[in-house]
C-alpha cells in the first residue's frame, strides 16, 4: 500500500484526446487498478486546464487530502506551469504534481482507439509510480542584472537598444563592423514609401551613439558568454582600431591622405573603393575610422604613416601600437540581432554573375542607386558610364529553390518592385521582372505593386533558365539574353537586355551556427535562429534570457525587424522590472563520497557549471549555473551525479509503471529475479 | 556447531573457472588460521567430500558457505538450493555468483547457439558425428542422465536467498581475508555481523580513486585494443583511447589492472545505485567521444563519424557487460518461449 494519496486527472482536451482515447475508461482503470499504488481519486474532465478543471484538482487536494497529483493531458511544455500553480494554490508543493502527455504522445500519434487507451493507461501508471518518489522542491531565486547586451547594430538592434536605453537601463551594443547601421545603411530608398533610407536611419544611429545609457562597442565581437539568465558574464574582443577614440575628431584627413585604395566588399558590395584607414560611410556612428591592417602600407611594409603624419590632433589620434582589448561585463539579458547575409549568386552559374559583367546582385544595385554610392546614384553598366536601355530583374534567386534555399526570402518581391520603379524613374529604361509569384501581402505593399504596374514595368511569370551573352537571333548581339519559359503565355522566350539584377536570397549569417553555439541557442535546419514559439513567443529562445530580433530569426523587412527589436526590448524590460527570477529547482548535484574524480563529466556541461577540485580530487557542480539539462547525470558512470526530479529511482519507477509491472492485471508479469527464465 | 565447537565452513563452485578457489588459497599463511578456526564441511576443490555428506547434515549445519560460479545448469541449481538450506550464512563469492560474469554473456544468444559453438562450429573441435550433450541417453546399462543445460545463466541471488556478496573476478586475497576475519570474529568472539545483503570486501567509490594514473578532461577520437598501442605511462588509459571500465566499477581491487597498462575489465561490478554497469559505461563513453564536430556540421556526416569512432570498440556487449550481464537491464536475448519446456530441478531432501 502506498503511503501517498494520489489524485489522477484525465483530460479530454475537447476531442483532441477523447476522440482517440477512452478517457472515462482510463480514469476508471486508474481508480480501480492503481488503488493500492496510492490513487484515491481519478477523474476525467473536458478541459482540465480551464478554471473549472483546475478548481476540481484544488478541491480534491483540500477535501481529500491529496499528497500527489498526476494530470494526464498535453505536453508539459504547455501546461505544466498551470497545474503546478493550481496545486500551489491548494497548498500542495507544485513539484508534487506530474503532468503526463496523453495527447502529443498518445492521441495525436495513434489511430487505434483500444490500443491508444491501453497506452494512455500505461502512461498514467508511469506517472503515478514516478510522482510517488517526487520531493517537494523550492525554486531558486536569482537577481536580474539590469544591463542588457545587444549583438548586432542593424536596425533591429538599434531599435532594441533605444527602447531599453530610453527606459533608463544600461545597454551594451556590440557591432562587428566599424559602424552600426547594418544593411539598411546601404540602401537608397526603402519600400513601400520610398523614403530615403539614410534619412530615417541616421537619426536613430546618432541617438544610439550619443545615448548616456548605451555603451557602443563597434569593431568588436562577443567571444564568450558564461553564466545564466539574470547574470551572464560577457567577454568581448574590442579589435584594435589603431585610432585613439579619446582624441580623434573624425575630421577624415587621415582617410584623405591614405595612399591605398581597397575594394570595399562589405559596404559597397564590391562596387566601390575605400581607403586602408576608413569610415564605411559618411554618417558612420561612431565617427572614428579604423585602420585595416591587412591593407595598410605601414603594417605590411613598415613605412608610410601618412595618416599619422597628417593627423591634426595633439597628441596624434593614430596609434599604431594599439592592441585588441578584452572587455568583461555583467548583463542580465541578451538580444541577438545579427541580421542576414546575401546569397552568393555565383552558386547559380547559369545566371552568369561574376562572369557576365552586367549581371548585378541586389545589393550592388542598391549601391548603384545610392546618391552616396560609387556612381553618385546613377544607374549605369559596369563600365560606369552607359545607361541601360533595358533591365531584367530576376526574382527568387536562391530562394524557393530546392537546390539552394527552400524558403521564400520575403522581401525580394518588394525589393524587385522598388528596383523596377527606380530604374523607370531614373533612366526611363524598359524593365522586365521575372517572377514566380508576386508576394506583396503587407500594409501598402500591394498598392506599391499597382503603382509599379502603372509605371509600365513588364512582368514575366516564370523561372529564368539562363542568362547568356551568346546571341542567336537578330537584335541579341552585345546584349544579355534572358531565356525563360513564360508560363502565362505558355512559351519559351528570349529577352535581350543590357543589365540583369539578381534579387538574391537572404541567408543566415555564415557564422550563425557558431554564434548560436556561443549563446547556447539553436538554429533551424535552414540556419535561422529558432524562436521559443513560432506564434506565441517569437522573440524568445529556448535559452532563458536570450532573445532574438530582426532578420537573424528569418528573412524579414525593416518594419518587421523594428517591431521585433521593440518586442525583444519589451520582454527584457519586463524581466528587468521583476528584479528577481524564479528558476526551476531541477538541478544536478554530485554526491561527493561517491565521486572518484574520473573526470568524465568535466568538459560536458554546456553551462560551465562543472569544475574539478584539484585539492580534493573530485568534481563539483555549481547549482546556480546548472540548468538541469541532465547531460552529466547520464554521463556519470559511477552514479555519483543525481538530478532532482530525474533520479535513477524516479526514472526506473516510471518505467516500472509504464510497463504495468505495478498492477496485478497488467499485460506483463512482474519479473522477480526468481522468474528469470531457466 | 558440533562437539568440537568449531564453526563449519563450505566452499562450492557452480559454473566457474576455479579462480575463486585459487584466490581463496592465495590468502597465504592465513589459511592456517582458517583451518584452526573452521572445520571444513564441504570443499570439493581441496578435500574429498560427497553430496551425500551434505545431505546428511541437519539444516543450517554449515556456518559459512562460500559459493562461486554462476547457475548454468540444473545441477548448479540443485546444489545451491541444497547448500542454502544447510547453511546459516550463504555468500555469493566472486563475479559469477554475484552477477553472472563470463558465463552469463551467453545470455546474449541462445542455448542452441551456445551448444553449437561449444560442440560443433569451432575450428578446434573434432566432432564428426555432431554429438551434442543430451539430458538422457539410453545405454545398454540403462538411462544415463546428465544435468540440463539452461537457456539462461543466472546469478546466485536470482536462484536462492543470498546473505552477502564478495565481488571480483576473482576477489582479491586481501579482501577475502578481511571478510573472513569479520565473520570469524562474529562467530567466535560474538562480534556483530554486517547487515544482510551488503557487498563485502570492496570499496565504496569507483576504481579511479585507487588508480594513480593522472586524469584530465576527456575527449577521445577513437578507441584502441590493448595490443594496438603502447600507453603513455602515468596517464589515464581511457584518455588514451583504451577502454577502461574503472569509472563504472566499484573499487576494492587496488586498481591493479590499469596501473600495469591494462584497462580495468570491470570485475568488481557497478557502484551501488548505478543499476547497470554496461549502460553506465556506454553513456560515459558516448559522452567523451569527440569526433571534432562543429556546430552546424551536417548531421549525417557527424553520425557517420560517430559511428566510425564507435566501431573502433570491438565487441561492445562483451566489453561493457563482461561481468554484469545477468544483472543487467538488458536481461537476455529473446527466447520466444523456448524456456517453458525446461525440466524442473530435482529437490533433494
Ligand atoms: C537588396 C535589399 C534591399 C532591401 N530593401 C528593403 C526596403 O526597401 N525596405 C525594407 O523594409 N527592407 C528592405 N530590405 C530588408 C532589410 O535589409 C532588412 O529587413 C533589415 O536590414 C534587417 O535588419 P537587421 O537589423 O535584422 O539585420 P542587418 O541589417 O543585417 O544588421 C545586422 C547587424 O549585425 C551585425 N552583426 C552580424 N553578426 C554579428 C556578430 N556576430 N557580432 C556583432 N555584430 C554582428 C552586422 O554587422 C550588422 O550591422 C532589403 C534587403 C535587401 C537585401
Amino acid at each position: 500500500m502506498s503511503p501517498e494519496r494520489i489524485g489522477v486527472y484525465v483530460c479530454h482536451c475537447g476531442s483532441n484526446i477523447a476522440a482517440t482515447v477512452d478517457v472515462e475508461e482510463v480514469a476508471l482503470w486508474a481508480s480501480e487498478e492503481l488503488g493500492d499504488r496510492g490513487v484515491v481519486v481519478a477523474r476525467d474532465y473536458q478541459f482540465m486546464c480551464s478554471s473549472l478543471g483546475q478548481e476540481l484538482i484544488e478541491a480534491d487536494i483540500k477535501e481529500q487530502g491529496l499528497t500527489r497529483v498526476v494530470v494526464a493531458a498535453c505536453s508539459p511544455h504547455l501546461h505544466e506551469r498551470t497545474f503546478r500553480t493550481a496545486c500551489k494554490r491548494a497548498g500542495l508543493n507544485p513539484f508534487l504534481c506530474e503532468l503526463v502527455s496523453i495527447r502529443e504522445q498518445v492521441s495525436w500519434v495513434h489511430t487505434d482507439r483500444a490500443a491508444a487507451t491501453e497506452k494512455a493507461m500505461a502512461v498514467v501508471s508511469g506517472g503515478v509510480e514516478r510522482v510517488t518518489l517526487h520531493q517537494p522542491l523550492e525554486p531558486l531565486h536569482v537577481p536580474i542584472h539590469p544591463a542588457t547586451l545587444i549583438v548586432g547594430g542593424g536596425i533591429a538592434g538599434i531599435q532594441a537598444a533605444l527602447e531599453i536605453a530610453d527606459s533608463g537601463y544600461p545597454v551594451y551594443l556590440v557591432e562587428r563592423e566599424p559602424s552600426i547601421g547594418g544593411h539598411m545603411a546601404q540602401f537608397d530608398k526603402t519600400f513601400p514609401t520610398l523614403d530615403c533610407s539614410a534619412c530615417i536611419l541616421t537619426p536613430k544611429m546618432v541617438d544610439v551613439g550619443g545615448h548616456p545609457n548605451v555603451t557602443l562597442l563597434t569593431w568588436s565581437e562577443v567571444e564568450r558568454v558564461d553564466g545564466y539568465v539574470g547574470s551572464f558574464t560577457v567577454t568581448v574582443r574590442k579589435k584594435a582600431r589603431y585610432v585613439d577614440e579619446s582624441v580623434c575628431t573624425g575630421c577624415g584627413i587621415c582617410t584623405e591622405k591614405c595612399p591605398v585604395r581597397v575594394l570595399d566588399n562589405t559596404y559597397e558590395a564590391g562596387l566601390g573603393y575605400r581607403k586602408a584607414v576608413y569610415r564605411p560611410f559618411a554618417q558612420a556612428v561612431p565617427k572614428y575610422p579604423v585602420i585595416d591592417r591587412e591593407n595598410c602600407t605601414y603594417f605590411q611594409r613598415g613605412k608610410c604613416k601618412a595618416c599619422q603624419l597628417f593627423c591634426p590632433t595633439h597628441p596624434k589620434a593614430i596609434d599604431f601600437e594599439q592592441k585588441d582589448e578584452i572587455l568583461q561585463f555583467q548583463v542580465g539579458n541578451i538580444i541577438l540581432a545579427t541580421g542576414y547575409d546575401l546569397f552568393d549568386c555565383r552558386r547559380i552559374p547559369q545566371y552568369g554573375y561574376a562572369r557576365l559583367a552586367n549581371v548585378f546582385t541586389s545589393l550592388e544595385f542598391e549601391r548603384l542607386c545610392n546618391a552616396a554610392g560609387p556612381t553618385g546614384g546613377k544607374i549605369v553598366l559596369r563600365d560606369g558610364v552607359t545607361e541601360p536601355a533595358t533591365v531584367g530583374i530576376i526574382h527568387c534567386v536562391g530562394s524557393r529553390d530546392h537546390n539552394y534555399n527552400p524558403y521564400c526570402s520575403n522581401i525580394c518581391c518588394m525589393q524587385s518592385l522598388k528596383f523596377g520603379h527606380l530604374v523607370k524613374e531614373r533612366t526611363g529604361a524598359e524593365v522586365f521582372n521575372f517572377y514566380i509569384d508576386i508576394r506583396t501581402a503587407f500594409k501598402d505593399y500591394d498598392e506599391f505593386y499597382q503603382r509599379v504596374l502603372e509605371d509600365g514595368v513588364h512582368f514575366v511569370r516564370g523561372r529564368v533558365a539562363e542568362v547568356t551573352d551568346a546571341a542567336r537571333l537578330p537584335g541579341e548581339e552585345g546584349k544579355l539574353i534572358i531565356q525563360v519559359e513564360d508560363t502565362l503565355l505558355g512559351k519559351q522566350r528570349r529577352i535581350p537586355v543590357d543589365m540583369v539584377v539578381l534579387s538574391a536570397a537572404l541567408q543566415p549569417r555564415q557564422d550563425s551556427t557558431e554564434v548560436a553555439y556561443t549563446f547556447g541557442i539553436a538554429c533551424s535546419a535552414n540556419g535561422w535562429f529558432i524562436e521559443k514559439h513560432p506564434k506565441l513567443d517569437p522573440v524568445a529562445t529556448m535559452t532563458e534570457g536570450i532573445f532574438i530580433a530582426g532578420a537573424c530569426q528569418g528573412p524579414k523587412d525593416i518594419p518587421a525587424s523594428v517591431a521585433q527589436g521593440a518586442a525583444a526590448a519589451a520582454r527584457v524590460l519586463g524581466r528587468i522590472h521583476q528584479k528577481e527570477l524564479a528558476l526551476e529547482p531541477v538541478r544536478a548535484s554530485i554526491i561527493a563520497e561517491r565521486c572518484s574524480g574520473c573526470r568524465i563529466c568535466n568538459n560536458l556541461c554546456p553551462f560551465n557549471a562543472i569544475s574539478y577540485d584539484t585539492a580534493r580530487m573530485i568534481t563539483e557542480i555549481n547549482p546556480a549555473l546548472c540548468q538541469g539539462c541532465g547531460t552529466c547525470v547520464a554521463a556519470c558512470p559511477s552514479g555519483a551525479i543525481t538530478g532532482t526530479q530525474f533520479s535513477n529511482e524516479q526514472v526506473l519507477a516510471q518505467l516500472y509503471g509504464l510497463l504495468l509491472l505495478n498492477v496485478s492485471s497488467g499485460p506483463v508479469q512482474q519479473p522477480q529475479p526468481a522468474l528469470v527464465p531457466a | 556447531m558440533n562437539a568440537n565447537g568449531k564453526p563449519k565452513l563450505a566452499m562450492y563452485w557452480a559454473s566457474a573457472c576455479g579462480g575463486c578457489e585459487i584466490s581463496t588459497l592465495n590468502i597465504g599463511e592465513h589459511i592456517l588460521t582458517v583451518d584452526a578456526v573452521f572445520d571444513l564441511a564441504f570443499f570439493p576443490c581441496i578435500a574429498d567430500f560427497k553430496v551425500k555428506d551434505v545431505l546428511g547434515y541437519p539444516d543450517g549445519y554449515i556456518d559459512l558457505c562460500l559459493i562461486n560460479g554462476a547457475i548454468r545448469n540444473s545441477e548448479n541449481e540443485e546444489m545451491v538450493r541444497l547448500l542454502r538450506r544447510k547453511s546459516k550464512l550463504l555468500v555469493a563469492f566472486g563475479s559469477c555468483a554475484y552477477e553472472g560474469c563470463i558465463p552469463a554473456l551467453s545470455n546474449l544468444t541462445t542455448r542452441d547457439a551456445t551448444l553449437r559453438a561449444a560442440y560443433l562450429d569451432n575450428p578446434s573441435i573434432d566432432n564428426p558425428a555432431g554429438t551434442l550433450p543430451q539430458p538422457h541417453t539410453a545405454v545398454p546399462e540403462g538411462d544415463l542422465e546428465i544435468p540440463f543445460f539452461y537457456h539462461t545463466v543466472k546469478s546466485l541471488d536470482q536462484v536462492v536467498d543470498v546473505d552477502y556478496t564478495i565481488p571480483g573476478c576473482p576477489p582479491e586475497p586481501h579482501q577475502i581475508w578481511a571478510v573472513l576475519q569479520v565473520v570469524v570474529a562474529a562467530l567466535t568472539q560474538g562480534g556483530s555481523l554486517p547487515p544482510k545483503g551488503v557487498l563485502l570486501g570492496a570499496g565504496s567509490v569507483a576504481v579511479c580513486e585507487e588508480c594513480a594514473l593522472a586524469k584530465h578532461e576527456k575527449a577521445v577520437a577513437r578507441f584502441y585494443r590493448p595490443y594496438q598501442i603502447r600507453p603513455e605511462p602515468g596517464l589515464c588509459l581511457l584518455e588514451q583511447g583504451l577502454i577502461c571500465m574503472g569509472p563504472a566499477t566499484l573499487s576494492g581491487c587496488g586498481a591493479l589492472c590499469p596501473q600495469v597498462g591494462m584497462g580495468c575489465r570491470g570485475c568488481y561490478g557497478p557502484l551501488p545505485g548505478a543499476e547497470d554497469q554496461g549502460m553506465r559505461m556506454l553513456t560515459a563513453i558516448a559522452s567523451i567521444l569527440d569526433v571534432s564536430g562543429r556546430p552546424g556540421d551536417n548531421e549525417l556526416d557527424l553520425e557517420r563519424k560517430v559511428e566510425a569512432a564507435a566501431d573502433t570498440i570491438v565487441d561492445p556487449a562483451g566489453t561493457f557487460y563482461r561481468f554484469s550481464m545477468a544483472h543487467s537491464l538488458l536481461r537476455r536475448a529473446r527466447t520466444d518461449g523456448v524456456e517453458a519446456a525446461v525440466p524442473q530441478p530435482a529437490v533433494w531432501s
